[in-house]
């Protein structure tokens, strides 16, 4: 057996399987048969209503719960605050929506349930899923822009005191820089879910090869592997919130550039 | 060299530019502490700041990743 290919394929924990199959599921020849990813994208979305709705209850002495609710609002509305200023708080909705979305998705993503048979999907480990959000960020960025400054949101590509000849050069830097904005924003949380989770698997395909070779590569393989398994596990919890908050932040900093031009 | 040889090498050297990474992150993350412990009382106002350049360095180690995975996924 030890000959054998290694069985664990690390590519294979982002495969999109339709549940309960894909008949009947087409609307106009596309087809929209409910995937594993929106199984738990609408897991994330009934567990942060849970969450937020169990912390609305307005007491004066808030208990825990309504506690680590607030204590998440009142971390955004800082930032906000800091960012762009009083503008910002009407957009603390959007961005804290924005925020627990992408950190409930990366905890789930990481939860060891395949123990007991359910295999939890990251869905932010797609360039799908987070291109959208953050298409739905610039979006924003671009509705708030024209609205406040109409095409004198133009000037933010130009910047303050910029001699007369170098306009021509730095304006299409500037256009190109801002205009990679979403891309840049999807591409860095698809890119550290994804490459988290294949370093788990590739490790994990490691411990089990190793220790099907036999006790003494089990041994001297097989259980550092682990160990280094358990240490990178904790330090992708903390790259999911990083991430969520990276996500968040920059969301705030394109945002004030809306608000507020340079 | 074959092509697909070629591939994996190309992938494999794209490894060196997640390193580079690294040490733009510890950097990033080094000089904070740096300073945080020279002027405490200024460090937790320039969090935010951190991030932003911790991401800007980790964005292109993740680039690194990319051109790696779509030289044996895509190419």
């Amino acid at each position: 057996m030890a000959a054998a290919p290694a069985k664990v394929d690390p590519m294979y924990q982002f495969t999109i399987a339709p549940i309960g199959g894909t008949e009947g599921w087409e609307i106009a020849g596309y087809n929209i048969a409910f995937t594993n990813s929106a199984l738990w994208m609408a897991v994330t979305t009934v567990l942060l209503t849970i969450f937020v709705a169990g912390g609305m209850r307005r007491q004066l002495v808030p208990g825990r719960w309504q506690m680590a609710v607030e204590t998440f609002t009142g971390f955004i509305d800082d930032m906000l605050e800091a960012n762009i200023g009083k503008e910002g708080r009407k957009y603390v909705p959007y961005v804290f929506s924005l925020f627990m979305f992408i950190l409930f998705a990366n905890l789930l993503g990481l939860l060891p349930l395949g123990v007991v048979g359910i295999h939890p999907f990251t869905f932010t480990s797609h360039f799908t899923v987070t291109g959208v959000l953050a298409v739905m960020s610039f979006s924003i960025v671009l509705i708030v822009g024209f609205w406040k400054h109409g095409l004198k949101f133009f000037s933010l590509f130009v910047p303050h005191g910029t001699p007369l000849p170098m306009i021509p050069i730095i304006f299409p830097i500037e256009l190109i820089s801002f205009a990679v904005r979403p891309f840049s924003l999807a591409l860095r949380l698809f890119v550290a879910m994804m490459a988290g989770h294949v370093l788990l698997k590739v490790l994990s395909s490691f411990v089990i090869d190793g220790t099907n070779a036999g006790a003494g590569f089990g041994l001297l393989v097989g259980l550092p592997s682990f160990a280094l398994m358990i240490g990178i596990s904790a330090l992708e919890i903390l790259v999911a919130g990083i991430q969520a908050y990276v996500f968040a932040l920059l969301t705030s900093l394109y945002i004030n550039d809306a608000e507020h031009l340079h | 060299m074959e092509v697909e040889a070629a591939k994996l090498v190309g992938a494999g050297l794209a490894a060196i530019g997640a390193g580079m990474a690294a040490i733009g992150v510890g950097n990033v993350f080094g000089s904070f502490l740096e300073s945080a412990l020279r002027n405490p009382g200024a460090a937790d106002g320039q969090q935010g700041r951190l991030f932003i350049g911790f991401a800007a360095a980790e964005l292109l180690g993740l680039l690194a990743f990319v051109v790696a995975m779509i030289l044996i996924f895509v190419a």
